[in-house]
């Protein structure tokens, strides 16, 4: 395919022009301090400046910003995860390992029957699509706000899943929204479940 | 599925399915093989449309309880006082569609397993109605089921799964408090029992008591308390109880083997054969990234049915072992195939006739054997395999605990006596006259031939795949492969000669036993041989008396394998 390109009028083709009009750009923002859209109302105290000093000073990105995925606690800082794996099936680029706990269940609250073994994120790999948090039936994983992934090795950069909990951290989210909204069943699935159970007659 | 219609002259009937006319035979067999009349579910199949259901299945006895195969149908009228069917008025014979006797109009259906078709009987099975009472259906099946799809191993094979994607609504409308059943009960030694998830179609206890003939499984409670139980202080542990899980369509049984392994969506299947016996069962092979999950029955009715026993299912851990056989070893410690292949090819030409002795193994391959036969010939050597006795049972497991004893007597490795030149073997090395041993998968240490002979050999050559007492005297070790790590036939007890597949790549060096004897033939006797299982077999199927007068050939061997007159 002949891509055709555009003749160039007079006025362009002077070259001086068009740079006066970059300088305009570059003066302009230079003299707009106080005008910041991006940073200036998030960083207080250095609202004046249009750069900012990363990394001692981190950008706070907005919200729905896909960060890298981190398994979430619940409430009571349990592993929320059980192991359904539809995270790993649906992971475009394969980047998250799951080691399923076997007939034992590896559980560590009462009412669970299966959670992970092991679970990995190689954020090497990760593509930050967010299929993974979609596809959770436990909102269990989320794309956070983390964008600075590093390290010095690749093993290193293989998350396993003592970091994604602590990196993940307690997801109050889902807790305040319910608090918020007086509803309290449906919050821990397996305490309502349990509690039901217990009201009924048993017949085994 | 309905058997083959191996007989030209069926005497059929014609329905009409969905307003097509289709012509099914007036009879079907039932689970015990015996004709019974064509139901609308077997009919429907036949026009190729699959009536969804829970309970029914070809295997097992009509039960008609679950009511997912309920279909709306006509039937034709019964003939007036004139001896005449009644007519429409442009002369077609008149149908009349159920409906509730006490609320006419109101559509009625009937359960698809248990309904025999009549001849001119319409089918209505993708009608509104038919619709409509499905939904209905699987509604209320959906009542008390817990939705615990995600820590669920039936998940990705699930027929409350599919037919909620296919006749589901997509929101629930019962608002009350669902009934609490017992969670991973342990039913049995190697079932784990989950109530709620139980649709209470009784597939798992018509099995136990039709087909394992263990009268084990019950239903106790009543009303919406329902749930499966084993009768008090009866444990659930025949040689049958995991045919269960496969039987339930959702995930109430599940294999505490399996259990949380891993997902289904996962495992790549792959067509195999069961080595436990010489049964042969047809199975299917679960397996992820090298790793084998599990086995399934696969379907064959001329060998295993839908079944196969517990033993033999779970007989697939020593595959992925530790301590397997990976490095070719030679007189000098670990060397290469090439190299190895080279000395045993120069220690083999100077061999005198009389003075090599093969012991082959009955859990060898069709391929195998014939090669190593062809090496026996070439220096009139003794050949023998090793024999394997159990208790047979009357379902599936055979006497015979080898795969293929047939095998090693049709080609002539062993005779009707298995093992019966064990002794002779031994004597010979004993002797001085047998210098050269070949050891196939067999640790003849435990068959006659102790240690100390062991030692008097010049050249003791040794295949297997785990370590043993002859794999240590071995001056050749040679790694080998499992059945699930490579492609071949066994022929089972009743002569019928099946074939399988690879699943998994084997351990390091190993590479399958058939490709190192192609090549030790080829460099030993010169003669040429084929480098493909393909052509092997077929080169066997000319070559060995019973095969060719079978007439087998590779391509036509299909899934189900072919038998030979034996």
């Amino acid at each position: 395919m002949k891509v055709k390109r555009t003749e160039l009028t007079w006025w362009e083709r002077l070259y001086l022009p068009t740079l006066l009009n970059g300088f305009k750009v570059t003066l302009r923002h230079f003299f707009s301090w106080n005008r910041s859209k991006v940073y200036g109302g998030k960083q207080k105290g250095y609202a004046a400046k249009t750069t900012m000093q990363y990394p001692e000073e981190k950008w706070d990105v907005p919200t729905g910003y896909r960060g890298a995925p981190y398994l979430v606690k619940d409430v009571d800082e349990k592993t929320k995860c059980v192991s359904c794996q539809l995270c790993e099936f649906v992971c475009p680029p394969k980047a998250i390992r799951i080691t399923p706990p076997g007939d034992s269940g590896v559980v560590d609250r009462e009412g669970a029957e299966k959670m992970p073994e092991e679970f990995e994120i190689n954020m090497l790999r990760c593509i930050y699509c967010g299929f993974c948090q979609e596809v959770c039936p436990e909102e269990a994983i989320f794309l956070l706000k983390d964008y600075a992934i590093n390290g010095e090795s690749r093993e290193e950069l293989v998350y396993d899943k003592e970091k994604l909990l602590s990196l993940g951290g307690a997801d109050r989210s889902a807790y305040n929204h319910h608090v918020q909204c007086g509803v309290y069943e449906g919050l821990k699935k397996w305490e309502t479940k349990s509690r039901e159970a217990g009201e009924q007659p048993a017949f085994h | 599925m309905p058997a083959k219609r191996t007989e030209p002259a069926v005497d059929t009937v014609t329905v009409k399915v969905d307003g097509r006319t289709v012509e099914v035979p007036r009879t079907t067999p039932n689970w015990q093989g015996k004709p019974e009349p064509t139901t609308v579910l077997q009919a429907c199949r036949h026009a190729g449309i699959e009536i969804p259901h829970y309970c029914y299945h070809p295997k097992l006895p009509v039960a008609g309880n679950c009511r997912m195969c309920l279909v709306h149908v006509a039937m034709p009228g019964r003939p007036g006082p004139d001896g005449r069917p009644p007519t429409n008025e442009d002369g077609t014979p008149k149908v009349f569609p159920m409906q509730l006797p006490y609320e006419t109009g109101t559509p009625r259906g009937v359960i698809g397993c248990a309904t025999g078709i009549i001849p001119g009987m319409e089918i209505y099975a993708s009608s509104p109605e038919t619709r409509q009472m499905r939904e209905a259906v699987l509604e209320s099946l959906l009542i008390n089921h817990p939705l615990d799809c995600p820590i669920c191993d039936q998940a990705g094979e699930c027929k409350l799964q599919e037919y909620s994607v296919e006749h589901g609504q997509t929101e629930s409308r019962f608002a009350e408090v669902k009934v609490h059943k017992p969670k991973a009960v342990d039913l049995g030694p190697r079932i784990t029992l989950d109530a709620e998830r139980c649709v209470l179609c009784t597939r798992c206890i018509r099995f136990t008591a039709d087909i394992a003939r263990d009268d084990a499984l019950g239903i106790v409670n009543r009303g919406s308390y329902n749930s499966i139980s084993t009768y008090p202080g009866q444990p659930f542990d025949n040689n049958y109880t995991l045919n269960t899980v496969d039987l339930c369509p959702v995930g109430a049984l599940t294999s505490d083997d399996f259990r949380f392994q891993m997902r289904v969506w996962f495992l790549k299947e792959t067509k195999s054969l069961c080595t436990g016996c010489g049964t042969g069962c047809n199975t299917l092979i679960g397996s992820r990234e090298n790793r084998m999950y599990r086995y399934e029955p696969r379907q064959n009715d001329g060998v295993n049915s839908y079944w196969m026993c517990d033993a033999g299912r779970l007989d697939y851990k020593w595959i992925g072992r530790d301590d397997r056989l990976a490095r070719v070893r030679g007189p000098k410690g670990d060397t290469s195939w090439p190299s190895a292949l080279r000395e045993i090819a120069g220690r083999l030409a100077n061999a005198k006739e009389g003075s090599v002795a093969i012991v082959a193994s009955a859990r060898q391959t069709n391929e195998e054997l014939f090669l190593l036969k062809k090496l026996a010939k070439c220096f009139k050597a003794l050949t023998d395999s090793v024999s394997r006795k159990g208790e047979a049972d009357h379902l599936l497991v055979a006497e015979d605990r080898n795969p293929n004893t047939t095998g090693t007597q049709l080609i002539g490795i062993a005779t009707k006596r298995v093992g019966s030149k064990l002794g002779t073997i031994s004597k010979g090395i004993a002797s001085g006259r047998i210098t050269t041993l070949i050891v196939y998968g067999e640790d003849v240490t435990k068959h006659g031939i102790e240690a100390k002979l062991l030692g008097k050999i010049k050249t003791l050559i040794v295949s297997d795949i785990l370590p043993n007492a002859t794999t240590k005297k071995a001056d050749f070790l040679l790694p080998g492969c499992a059945h699930a790590e490579k492609r071949g036939t066994f022929t089972n007890v009743k002569g019928r000669v099946q074939k399988f597949g690879k699943a998994l790549e084997p351990p390091g060096d190993a590479i399958p036993e058939w490709e190192v004897l192609h090549e030790l033939v080829h460099n030993v006797t010169g003669l040429d041989g084929f480098n493909s299982i393909e052509g092997l077999f077929n080169q066997m199927a000319t070559e060995v008396k019973a095969f060719k007068a079978a007439g087998l050939e590779w391509a036509s061997l299909g899934d189900d394998g072919a038998d030979v007159n034996w």
